[in-house]
């Protein structure tokens, strides 16, 4: 079996890992839909999606390792840091990783996503970066309309029939204590502001609350009163549901290390 | 006879249900009109069905230019496309076939506009 890799604790890599690993394992549990949509239109738009977020997460990722050689570690390749990294080195959102429930689930939790990672890639533009400036140029715009997408189904279904008005109701009251973490700030974010790599994630939480607000009040929603439930996934400290996307994620390139198509 | 559409007047807004009720658990049929690029026609290129005009035009862009097919999109309904009657084709159509003269081919132009 492949060993693992130990990445670089700097705090600029880290701040890529988790954007890039959120985009990845989103994606994971996006492209879950393949075959499962409810509609074969949808299935086709659930998989464009998830295919954008796995470039978005190749790009950060690749980003992130040429960062590591940069600062004087081992540089890793994108394929090494999504195969060959351990569970708690993945510094994905708690949010990214919870089983992808019914529609309304999925679509609550992409249109979270999307606005978030809209409003990062915004900021992200101007990052002292180059490299991920160019990166987030190009991702906005797959996440503006994931957004859009997502949006029209979480007001479709909320403002829809008794059955799917619960569901999405459901759906908030399961994943709007997870919302959190998105916006909790630690001295990562401190170092990324500082050196002007990206904002501090809570500078875009009004602006998130707006927007997201928004739509819900179309759906026919209100916002949930906060919670002091705080996940951890951004530390390493993930739900129990992470460890089984890695095994089905990683288990070929464990078992036949290097193995390409 | 197809159905009868008074010339210079256009269908009014979508008539709904038109027949008999669309039934509850299927969505309408939408017509899906796609522009390859700036100054060319859009182009008719399949059906899809949604809930709504937005789905439509997400599903559409989804469906139908995921490989860069497209620069603009349109929708519509396919109930509000009026067709001509293919029982009627011979009637009309037919009669146009022996009438070459309505092709601009008949005039002789000057050499300086030659290339009309």
């Amino acid at each position: 079996m492949q060993a693992s890799i130990a990445v670089s604790r700097d705090p600029a890599v880290q701040y890529l890992l988790r954007i890039g690993d959120t985009c990845l394992i989103h994606a994971q549990r996006t492209a879950e839909w393949s075959g499962h949509a409810p509609l074969p239109e949808e299935d086709i738009a659930l998989s464009n999606m998830a295919l954008d977020l796995i470039g978005q997460a190749r790009a950060v990722l690749t980003r992130a390792g040429q960062l590591e050689a940069e600062l004087g570690g081992s540089a890793h390749d994108e394929d090494q840091l999504a195969f060959l990294r351990e569970e708690r080195d993945f510094r994905n959102l708690t949010l990214a990783e919870l089983p992808r429930g019914d529609f309304a689930l999925t679509m609550l939790r992409n249109f979270a996503l999307a606005t978030f990672m809209k409003l990062l890639w915004t900021k992200l533009e101007r990052s002292t970066d180059a490299e991920l400036a160019g990166i987030a140029g190009k991702a906005l715009k797959e996440a503006r309309y994931h957004q859009e997408h997502a949006g029209g189904w979480v007001v479709r279904l909320g403002d829809g029939t008794a059955e799917s008005a619960a569901r999405m109701k459901a759906a908030l009251d399961t994943l709007w204590p997870y919302f959190a973490e998105i916006f909790e700030s630690d001295a990562i974010d401190e170092q990324a502001a500082a050196t002007g790599l990206g904002p501090r994630w809570a500078e875009l939480a009004a602006d998130w609350r707006e927007e997201f607000a928004a739509v819900l009040g179309a759906a026919g929603l209100a916002l949930p009163a906060d919670r002091a439930f705080r996940s951890t996934g951004k530390a390493g400290r993930h739900s129990e549901h992470l460890g089984y996307i890695l095994a089905e994620m990683q288990h070929l390139q464990r078992a036949f290390p290097g193995g390409v198509w | 006879m197809s159905p009868a559409v008074t010339p210079g007047t256009i269908p009014g807004p979508p008539a709904e249900p038109v027949g008999k009720p669309a039934p509850r658990n299927e969505w309408p049929l939408w017509e899906v009109f796609v522009r390859s690029k700036a100054g060319l026609d859009h182009k008719h290129c399949g059906s899809l069905h949604a809930a709504d005009p937005q789905m439509a035009l997400q599903l559409a862009r989804d469906v139908y230019t995921r490989r860069q097919e497209g620069t603009s999109i349109w929708v519509v309904r396919s109930e509000q496309i009026v067709a001509s009657d293919p029982g009627e084709k011979a009637a009309y159509f037919d009669p146009m076939a022996d009438k070459v003269y309505r092709h601009p081919t008949f005039y002789e132009l000057p050499k300086s506009l030659d290339h009309m």
